[in-house]
């Protein structure tokens, strides 16, 4: 290692690094060489080039840096880390669109199944997990973390831990959705509901994710702050959990080391206990207890009231940890699952209610005194909205989760009615409200480029959000009666393929409505790429960096 | 007061709010999964059901690589209607050696539990093709690619050791002449069919999709969708030895 002056040197973890990644390359061309399949092959490779790149840009960063690493404090005051956040904040806006558009796209496809093309890569089979993983764990997962290195830094009042982790996370968990999402098209799928990436994918994402727990929790054990932030419990629980259910779901044993095939630890019922053991909780901690956290943070500074209840916080976080766990058995009823289960999954799911509202009654009160900001200010609309939406799918979630209620929906669209509610109304709009509040932030913008273009983002999204959900109540509720309808003579009275005839408009009305949520994100990106661009000659005005807009 | 005052534990230390959150959220798994090893009726042995065939075991990795799953169940639950639909509610024995499981949550498409021996194979080859050849309000996908892709006799082996090592009893002898077979089922002709009908109980020797030579992905995964649900016989089953 060449070092050009006595003063500057590698750290032990640029070296360290840069020479893991270099053996990584050597190992994935001989795994790309040797490889029994060819999506394998090109994965090899790709991660081949990508860990090349790898040393490539750390070498090269080296050499651009001052000797000196950036200090933790400049005159007192933490020297917040900004770059990986603007990176997961601009990767969020791109997996959100790709994700709304292969949403959009399989959407028609139920309607026009023509759109299929019958080509194996183009089929409804495999861009539906493309769709789920880019939407949840791409956009969603950038989304969170972005906002937990923003929230941990500032909460703590300390420099995020790490000098390549925190990059080694953002890029690295991207790579992740590289590869998964690549595999799906490519038929490299495990067929477990959102969790697909298959068994070499799930390595890499679990080192990625132990990294992100070091770094989180590294941070914390730094702060300058006495008490650790409430929105910090709930992004700790959040990586924690992730992490163990990760786990849990996927020990799987590949056919060969160097083939993309492998067979999942688990059988029949006790692997379909696990996945929705799992499938809930990435539900419950991902979807939840990652985007509460963002709750706690954004909407009190945005609308600058403090958290309506401490004492609330501190019931709802632990109750609703516990109780998330036991919920996943909701999605097995009926089945061959043993009833007791399945009872204990149902009660867990009714009890679920009362924490889940707690949250949304501590998000929505802490507005007190300050709801007239809703009339002016589009972005907290935004997020208020969000938890409103939250408030609407925790109460819908346990009501389907009770046996009678769920012997209709299971199998039918209500069930995608319901994940849409949360996901687009919920998830979606808190990590708007989250973004828009983020960009001028980390970027050092005086504030947005529009917010006129805001409320426009608002308006045309929460009209896709009622036509989505809506036409969904509709055609699942009209599918589960169909399916269970008999004549006067006692027989069943429609035949399966006339239940799907009669989806058709609403299938055209969903798609309809997920593409007014598209256009809306695609405002979205504009207008923050015009804060981003144009909001730079007020920087100047600015000396004092890295402060939040007020 | 003293409860608000001793949660600071938790609020000053973040590995005691480590340790709380991973004893409080491994509650829950733990009580729901773990029963679920060693209960009978979980781990029940129904008469009849065996692990796939070789040509079964590549159709329904077929099954499992376009995501099937995601539009059709197998899962009939004991609903009136579902069983007069379907037919018997399945029983957790029939998924035993699945690896995944493939229950689904949605019915956009029909429960495939007990579809097996429902269709003839050439309903099920021009289905495949074109589902709207045959049934025109269809929003399934076309899979006319899988009668070009031949299914391949050397690696299944590796695939029944894989699933033998997480729990599936293939015996020495099935692996031995997995690629054998795995022909042999395609092919009424093969010398090897009747050895093979003695490996694997009420495996069903047919040219599925029609056209000879090696097997192809319509094969298995017509091999896989025909045997699906036929191998308990509900006559002879008894619903409560597995009661207690």
């Amino acid at each position: 290692m060449s070092q050009p002056s006595i003063s500057k040197s590698m750290t032990i973890g640029e070296s360290g690094l840069a020479a893991l990644f270099a053996v990584t390359a050597f190992l994935c061309v001989i795994a790309a060489a040797k490889a029994l399949d060819a999506p394998f092959a090109f994965h090899a490779a790709l991660s081949a080039a990508a860990s090349l790149a790898a040393v490539f840009c750390i070498v090269n960063r080296y050499y651009d840096r001052p000797a000196a690493l950036p200090p933790a404090e400049i005159n007192g005051r933490p020297n917040y880390n900004m770059g990986p956040i603007k990176f997961s904040s601009f990767m969020a806006m791109f997996w959100g669109i790709a994700g709304f558009l292969v949403g959009l796209i399989i959407a028609s496809q139920l309607a026009w199944p023509a759109l299929n093309f019958d080509l194996p890569w183009t089929t409804f089979g495999r861009l539906r997990p493309l769709h789920t993983s880019a939407v949840i764990f791409a956009f969603g997962g950038n989304v969170l973390l972005a906002t937990s290195f923003y929230v941990v830094q500032k909460s703590c009042r300390v420099r995020l831990a790490g000098d390549l982790a925190p990059w080694f996370v953002v890029v690295g968990y991207n790579f992740f959705i590289l590869v998964a999402g690549t595999g799906y098209l490519l038929g490299v799928t495990q067929s477990k509901e959102y969790a697909e990436p298959e068994w070499y994918a799930d390595l890499w994402l679990t080192i990625v994710w132990v990294t992100y727990l070091l770094v989180f929790l590294t941070t914390i054990i730094k702060r300058k702050e006495p008490h650790i932030f409430v929105a910090n419990w709930f992004y700790l629980a959040f990586i924690v959990t992730i992490a163990v259910l990760h786990l849990g779901n996927n020990p799987a044993l590949p056919v060969s080391v160097f083939g993309s095939k492998s067979y999942i630890a688990w059988g029949g019922i006790q692997d379909a206990m696990f996945q929705w053991w799992y499938g809930h909780n990435a539900v419950g901690f991902f979807l939840t207890a990652g985007f509460l956290a963002i709750m706690y943070y954004f909407i009190p500074k945005r609308a600058e009231r403090p958290i309506y209840s401490y004492r609330l916080s501190i019931i709802h976080f632990w109750a609703l940890i516990f109780l998330y766990i036991w919920a996943g058995p909701h999605h097995l009823h009926y089945t061959a699952l043993p009833d007791w289960t399945q009872t204990l999954g149902m009660t867990f799911s009714i009890m679920l209610w009362m924490p889940s509202w707690g949250g949304m009654i501590n998000g929505l009160m802490t507005l007190s005194g300050a709801w007239d900001k809703l009339r002016t200010d589009p972005v907290l609309r935004m997020l208020v909205v969000s938890v409103a939406f939250y408030g609407m799918s925790t109460f819908e979630g346990p009501m389907m989760s009770i046996k009678v209620v769920n012997s209709l929906s299971h199998y039918t669209d209500w069930t995608i009615g319901h994940v849409h509610s949360g996901a687009l109304g919920w998830v979606g709009f808190v990590s708007f409200g989250a973004l828009y509040c983020l960009v001028p932030w980390a970027w050092n913008r005086k504030q947005l480029y529009s917010l006129k273009l805001v409320n426009w983002h608002f308006w045309i999204a929460t009209l896709g959000i009622v036509l989505y959900i809506s036409a969904m109540w509709v055609s699942g509720i009209l599918q589960g009666l169909m399916w269970r309808a008999y004549t006067s003579l006692g027989f069943l009275e429609y035949s399966f393929i006339e239940t799907v005839e009669a989806m058709h408009p609403f299938y055209v009305i969903r798609a309809a409505g997920g593409a007014l949520f598209l256009i809306g994100a695609l405002i979205m990106a504009y207008n923050l790429w015009m804060t981003v661009r144009v909001g730079e000659a007020e920087e100047v005005q600015m000396p004092v960096a890295l402060q939040p807009a007020e | 007061m003293s409860f608000w005052t001793r949660h600071q534990v938790f609020e000053k230390n973040s590995i005691i709010l480590v340790v709380g959150i991973l004893l409080v959220i491994a509650i829950g798994g733990l009580v729901e999964i773990t029963p679920l090893f060693y209960l009978k009726s979980t781990i029940e042995a129904v008469d009849g059901v065996r692990p796939y065939t070789p040509l079964e075991l590549a159709g329904r990795n077929v099954y499992v690589r376009e995501g099937c799953y995601l539009c059709h169940s197998q899962m009939i639950r004991p609903l009136r209607d579902e069983v007069e639909r379907y037919g018997h509610f399945s029983l957790a024995a029939e998924s035993m050696f699945d690896h995944p499981f493939q229950w689904g949550s949605k019915r956009t498409g029909p429960d495939l539990a007990r579809v097996g021996a429902k269709y003839s194979d050439d309903w099920h080859v021009t289905h495949l093709t074109n589902p709207r050849a045959i049934v025109p309000q269809s929003v399934m996908p076309g899979y006319p690619f899988l009668s070009k892709n031949e299914v391949d006799p050397e690696t299944i082996a590796d695939h029944m050791r894989t699933l033998r090592t997480v729990g599936v009893p293939y015996t020495d002898d099935q692996i031995a002449n997995a690629g054998a077979d795995m022909k042999a089922q395609a092919d009424p002709d093969n010398a090897g069919s009747d050895a093979f009908g003695k490996r694997y109980a009420k495996a069903v020797v047919r040219n599925f999709d029609g056209k000879s030579g090696t097997p192809t992905e319509m094969d298995a995964l017509i091999a896989y969708l025909q045997m699906l649900g036929t191998l308990v016989d509900f006559k002879l089953y008894n619903e409560k030895a597995n009661l207690r």
